[in-house]
């Protein structure tokens, strides 16, 4: 906990809401609101995917497909610790075939995650295309991997570490930049 | 979670909530078009099959499949067992093949026990069954299609009325159920005659009764148990139309059930003697349905045996390699 006091806040509740406002809009003028699916990358990544989703409904004037996708399986580090649990899989009744699949997370590090998402989703389907969407990219990537819509682009230094905040899970909308978690509460 | 799966005792609440939850999560994969995880790649799994089964072994053998573990199947008949191949050196046999879980049934009660504790491997090991002792898989695929069936697929078991009905004593299935059930708050009643019930099943954490038609009317969950005659050697009951008239679900006695009860059972039935053919093939019956559930509750307990690091319990480490030099 010492490091969560010592964590300042980059982004407050506003920022989040015009990032995530940006990026819907970003959405439906890149893809024209056509056949776009979200899928949110438990845990932070699924309120974001809905948010935007209301976000985009607004502005095209239909509901659109969002889902939750759980790369805990596909991860390539699940040998490093013990045995996690698993976190829900939610896809749209429509599934992804031949979709714009967007998807959605709360942080870009090292990249892994979205290695591993694009794997899961190459197993439950096959989408015209995939993009990514991201509220902070903190950089640092270990594989060639890059977002379509960012957020807020955060330099940061390895040894800090960024925690993204909803008020689904943490009651409260923020970014927060700490130094020295060994953790990087985010990847 | 444990390194092995031994009995459903050694499984405490939390445990338990985690392998069903896991294994609900792990149930949408049979849907996909892609019925495979990638999560145990390179991992090698053997069947350590001493007693015939069927729906067990291929059970396991499609849970681990489907995580994409390597799967080794030995059973005992044509291996060198045959020759009189005692455990320990099967064991070593494996262990020296790099094996990461064994899956063994036995014939003798504590075998799994003894893999486990003898440092004669490294590998996690799971009870698939073991003489009239446990079952734990099996006990986990019941109270999973329980869940599913009476508690919404959420949460525990707590105020389930469940009537376990047969050959108690000879069932591993039984000893097995009425461990996990009371870990996870369901009421479970035993219903057999006083000859086929084990010696201090009065200290069991559960209640007993000889007279089937009296526990029907509020009983949630009715689960028939094969009469094992292979474990038989003494006669048990007067005659199996005796047993049937009075152990057995038939039509007359199913008019009982309140509306919601399911119909269970673990395989092989008997038809006509335990269960009759048509309760079996009603629409209470949820016998196939625990053949599905089986493969997700065994690839959730597959996942969280091997699917992390290597479990922090290093002494069994150590207890492999002090066994081999002894």
């Amino acid at each position: 906990m010492s490091a969560n006091q010592e964590m300042r806040p980059v982004l407050d509740a506003a920022d989040v809401g015009r990032a995530l406002t940006r990026i819907s809009h970003e959405i439906v003028e890149r893809t024209r609101g056509g056949d776009v699916v979200l899928l949110g990358i438990p845990t932070r990544g699924v309120p974001i995917a809905n948010r935007i989703g209301e976000r985009i409904a607004d502005v095209v004037g239909h509901q659109i497909p969002v889902g939750s996708l759980d790369i805990t399986m596909y991860r390539d580090d699940l040998r490093l610790r013990p045995a996690r649990a698993l976190e829900r899989t939610e896809l749209p009744p429509g599934g992804v075939d031949d979709a714009v699949v967007v998807l959605v997370d709360d942080v870009l590090f090292s990249g892994r995650t979205i290695r591993a998402a694009l794997d899961a989703l190459g197993d439950i389907g096959r989408p015209r295309s995939v993009q990514l969407a991201v509220l902070v990219d903190r950089g640092h990537r270990q594989l060639p991997i890059r977002a379509d819509y960012v957020g807020k682009n955060l330099p940061t230094s390895l040894r800090e570490s960024v925690r993204v905040q909803l008020v689904e899970i943490d009651g409260v909308d923020g970014v927060l930049l700490g130094g020295l978690d060994e953790e990087g509460a985010a990847e | 979670m444990k390194r092995h799966l031994l009995s459903a005792g050694d499984l405490d609440l939390d445990d338990t909530l985690l392998i069903l939850d896991t294994a609900a999560e792990l149930a949408a994969v049979a849907d996909r078009p892609v019925k495979k995880l990638p999560t145990l790649r390179g991992r090698t799994v053997v069947n350590l099959f001493f007693e015939d089964s069927t729906r067990t072994r291929i059970s396991f053998e499609a849970a681990a499949k489907r995580l994409s573990a390597d799967v080794i199947n030995f059973s005992a008949k044509g291996s060198s067992v045959s020759k009189g191949e005692s455990l320990k050196d099967t064991a070593l046999t494996l262990e020296a093949m790099g094996a990461d879980a064994v899956v063994i049934r036995h014939s003798a009660s504590g075998a799994p026990h003894r893999l486990a504790t003898s440092g004669w491997i490294r590998g996690s090991v799971v009870n698939a069954g073991d003489g009239t002792h446990e079952h734990p898989t099996q006990a986990l695929l019941d109270a999973f299609t329980m869940r599913r069936h009476l508690a919404g697929g959420v949460g525990d078991l707590a105020g389930l009325d469940v009537v376990i009905v047969g050959d108690v004593l000879h069932s591993r299935v039984a000893r097995s159920n009425v461990l996990l059930l009371r870990t996870l708050g369901a009421k479970v009643t035993l219903v057999a005659p006083p000859t086929l019930l084990p010696v201090g099943v009065e200290l069991w954490p559960c209640s007993v009764s000889y007279d089937l038609d009296s526990t029907l009317p509020t009983a949630d969950v009715v689960m028939m148990l094969r009469v094992q005659r292979e474990r038989m050697s003494a006669a048990y009951f007067p005659s199996a139309r005796e047993y049937s008239r009075r152990y057995g679900l038939d039509s007359n006695r199913m008019k009982l059930l309140q509306p919601h009860t399911i119909v269970m059972h673990p395989g092989p039935m008997n038809r006509g003697m335990e269960i009759a053919a048509d309760v079996a093939d009603s629409p209470r019956s949820v016998i196939v349905e625990q053949v599905t559930n089986g493969v997700s509750v065994r690839m959730a307990v597959l996942y969280l045996l091997l699917g992390g690091s290597e479990l922090s319990d290093g002494s069994a480490a150590g207890t492999a390699n002090e066994g081999r030099g002894l």
